[in-house]
């Protein structure tokens, strides 16, 4: 008889209040402010845990090359394992997965998992646009690169210029509910939204991420971790990662083949056949506002060509049948490094009741979702509020 | 079409670098503070034992620790090793001894430079003493670097309880990184940067896809297999998708606005990207075709304008965005 997974159980949640720059703090003193949360959140201390996971941006972005290195003693890891997982921008995700995984082969039995960003200690679209020999220089950081997939999923779909807009209106506003969000535009209406400057046509100012400060950290356990818990612990269903190559000849950059892959895996673990009606709640890395109708396509939540009609008919709203990014998502916060892994913490908080003001009331199971790179990591995570069957 | 001779492979140095930031947090804060104040400050970890340089957390117990200690800017050499040929912003620019030191008062060491006339002049377990630098801002290098000392033993030094209060503190620092590559192409991007010498467009075929790919990379990235096959593509193209960018990026010297496109050349079987000139900004559609337009001395093509054709159906590169 083949020996099942150990189910994994979130039980501790931290995140710092993401800002634009943290002058305050030192990048040990940053991370440790949300595996500290976490814990407290999960009622233990340092030496309950096992191990540690650890994820940030690439490491251009900050300098820092081997955070495992620096930070052991910031998160009590000496004398444990700890690693450090490195995916782009869907690192948060991955790093989670990696972690879930330890205690899913019962290798360890609590793991804090912590990922995190300084970008005001950088310059991202810097470490973007390196001046590779014999390339020619045309562009400068994501917006650009990304803009002309927009364009591209317009064109395909036939969606009206406005629905972008609609996306960072509604996160903004969600954002407000979220005390740990960075950008709380109190004034912001859509009008503003869609005055707003055009950067990288057709995305506007209003359409695009900040740049942020931030940490988020999770605690993860077994049953008999689950079982000691002082809160109702968020279960993890499914996960799963896929990659592709950044660029290749019939490369799909509005629906790439490796997020349909790596949502199919992860509803197929979670026996989800019906991805928009089983699902409450909806955590996805939407840094450019029209990523939303683009992920709700490729995740499997609206047929091909049909995503923006989600958004439009308000049903990404927070009281909409299909809540996505309660928090405010990435376009409200956006410590690259950690943004990921804040999709999966905040999909975890829904599902465990515990998402405050923007909670999707009732919410039993959350989708978590991160990308990365050239749109070519992808990593997702299926939260709920029961145990999954073993 | 034969594979042409293999050419020359061509390299050029990459450098990166970057000053990045680090805000210090109150312990580096206070450690580096001091140093600007002839100060050299250690933190008592839980077990009792006073850590120089300081950190903000126990590396047994993982408590945040603040209890900070003076401790003497003498002491012994633990572990050392020479260096005969000192680089650009190492603290000295003659020869000298990487040196560990651990401080009187201090149970860790301290690495730094020893300023020594040669290697048979150091040794573990000599005594040393800070040489401070004459203008000092808050920086480890307000430790311009160790000297002999005369040995007189290491005294019995109690560090002395400090509150790491100072005027003016010091609370980041700029860490300017630098990293010096060769950076190479490789064979079938070389030999594409060949033919555009020539004003030609040389992709690769895939042996098992069939696709052309421009720029090669030597390999198919979807079959997994070398590509060795040359096919000449364009010159003119396709525009499949663009965006405009209306902010000006500080290490480009592109006006804005301009059009960043992804353009299919003809023959190609993904896009390649380029700048769109020649006709307003607002008039560039998906579908456009064009064709390079190529300045002296430049290695790529200036920009693409338009052919004059009528625009490509949106069948025709739909898969090519």
């Amino acid at each position: 008889m083949p020996v099942s997974k150990e189910p994994v159980a979130v039980v501790g949640i931290g995140q710092t209040k993401h800002v634009a720059a943290r002058r305050d703090v030192s990048i040990a003193g940053l991370v440790r402010e949300a595996a500290l949360a976490a814990l407290a959140d999960a009622e233990l201390t340092w030496s309950d845990v096992d191990a540690v996971v650890i994820g940030k941006a690439p490491d251009f972005f900050e300098g820092v090359m081997m955070p495992e290195l620096y930070l052991a003693d910031a998160l009590g890891a000496v004398g444990k394992p700890m690693l450090r997982v490195h995916t782009a921008g869907s690192v948060g995700g991955s790093t989670a997965l990696v972690a879930a995984n330890l205690v899913a082969a019962r290798v360890h039995r609590t793991v804090l998992t912590l990922a995190f960003e300084k970008q005001s200690e950088s310059n991202a679209m810097w470490g973007l646009s390196l001046p590779v020999p014999f390339q020619q220089p045309l562009l400068a950081g994501a917006g650009g690169f990304f803009a002309p997939h927009v364009r591209a999923y317009i064109r395909r779909t036939g969606a009206p210029d406005t629905v972008g807009s609609l996306v960072a209106y509604k996160d903004r506003r969600n954002a407000l509910k979220n005390p740990y969000a960075h950008l709380h535009e109190h004034d912001l209406t859509l009008e503003k939204v869609q005055a707003s400057p055009m950067l990288w046509d057709p995305i506007r100012y209003s359409e695009t991420c900040p740049s942020s400060d931030g940490a988020c950290a999770m605690v993860l356990t077994d049953r008999t971790g689950a079982a000691r818990s002082p809160r109702p612990p968020a279960w993890v269903h499914g996960g799963a990662m896929r990659s592709e190559p950044t660029l290749f000849a019939g490369k799909d950059f509005v629906s790439p083949q490796a997020g349909k892959d790596c949502a199919a895996d992860v509803y197929r673990q979670a026996g989800i056949t019906d991805p928009r009606r089983e699902l409450d709640a909806v955590e996805m890395y939407v840094p450019f506002s029209w990523y939303e109708p683009m992920w709700l396509e490729n995740l499997g939540f609206a047929e091909e060509g049909e995503g923006w009609k989600l958004t439009e008919a308000g049903v990404t709203e927070l009281d909409g049948d299909l809540p996505v990014n309660p928090s405010g998502g990435v376009l409200s916060t956006n410590p690259i490094g950690a943004s990921g892994m804040i999709r999966f913490a905040e999909a975890a908080l829904q599902v465990r009741g515990r998402a405050g003001e923007h909670q999707v009331p009732g919410a039993r199971r959350a989708l978590g979702h991160a990308y990365g790179g050239g749109a070519q990591f992808f990593a997702m995570w299926l939260v709920g509020s029961e145990r999954p069957a073993t | 079409m034969p594979a042409a001779p293999v050419p020359e492979v061509l390299s050029a140095p990459l450098v990166v670098e970057f000053p990045f930031t680090r805000s210090l947090g109150p312990v580096q804060s206070a450690f580096l503070t001091g140093l600007r104040e002839r100060v050299v400050l250690g933190v008592r970890t839980g077990d009792g034992r006073v850590m120089v340089p300081p950190v903000e957390y126990d590396p047994v117990t993982a408590e945040e620790l603040r209890d900070l200690v003076e401790v003497a800017p003498t002491g012994t050499v633990t572990t050392w090793a020479w260096n005969d040929h000192p680089r650009r912003r190492q603290p000295l620019r003659t020869p000298f001894a990487w040196v560990l030191v651990r401080l009187d008062g201090a149970d860790t060491a301290l690495l730094h430079a020893l300023d020594a006339p040669g290697p048979e002049a150091v040794s573990t377990g000599m005594r040393v003493r800070v040489r401070w630098a004459a203008e000092r801002t808050g920086a480890i290098t307000d430790i311009a670097c160790f000297e002999p000392d005369e040995d007189r033993g290491a005294p019995a030094v109690a560090p002395a309880p400090h509150d790491g209060v100072f005027t003016d503190p010091v609370t980041g620092i700029v860490a300017e990184a630098r990293l010096d590559y060769t950076y190479s192409p490789g064979r079938a991007q070389s030999a594409y940067l060949h033919a555009l010498g020539e004003r030609r467009t040389v992709g690769e075929r895939c042996p098992d896809c069939r696709k052309v790919y421009v720029p090669p990379r030597g390999a198919c990235p979807t079959c997994g297999v070398a590509t060795t096959e040359q096919v000449e593509v364009g010159p003119a193209g396709t525009v499949t998708t663009f965006c405009i960018v209306n902010i000006k990026a500080k290490n480009l010297d592109i006006e804005v606005p301009y059009v960043y496109a992804h353009i299919a050349l003809d023959g190609a079987d993904l896009a390649l990207h380029g700048r769109i000139g020649g006709i307003p900004y607002d008039q560039v559609r998906m579908g456009l075709r064009v064709e390079p337009v190529w300045t002296d001395g430049g290695r790529h093509p200036d920009h693409y304008r338009p052919t004059g054709e009528p625009d490509a159906a949106y069948d025709t590169y739909k898969e090519l965005l």
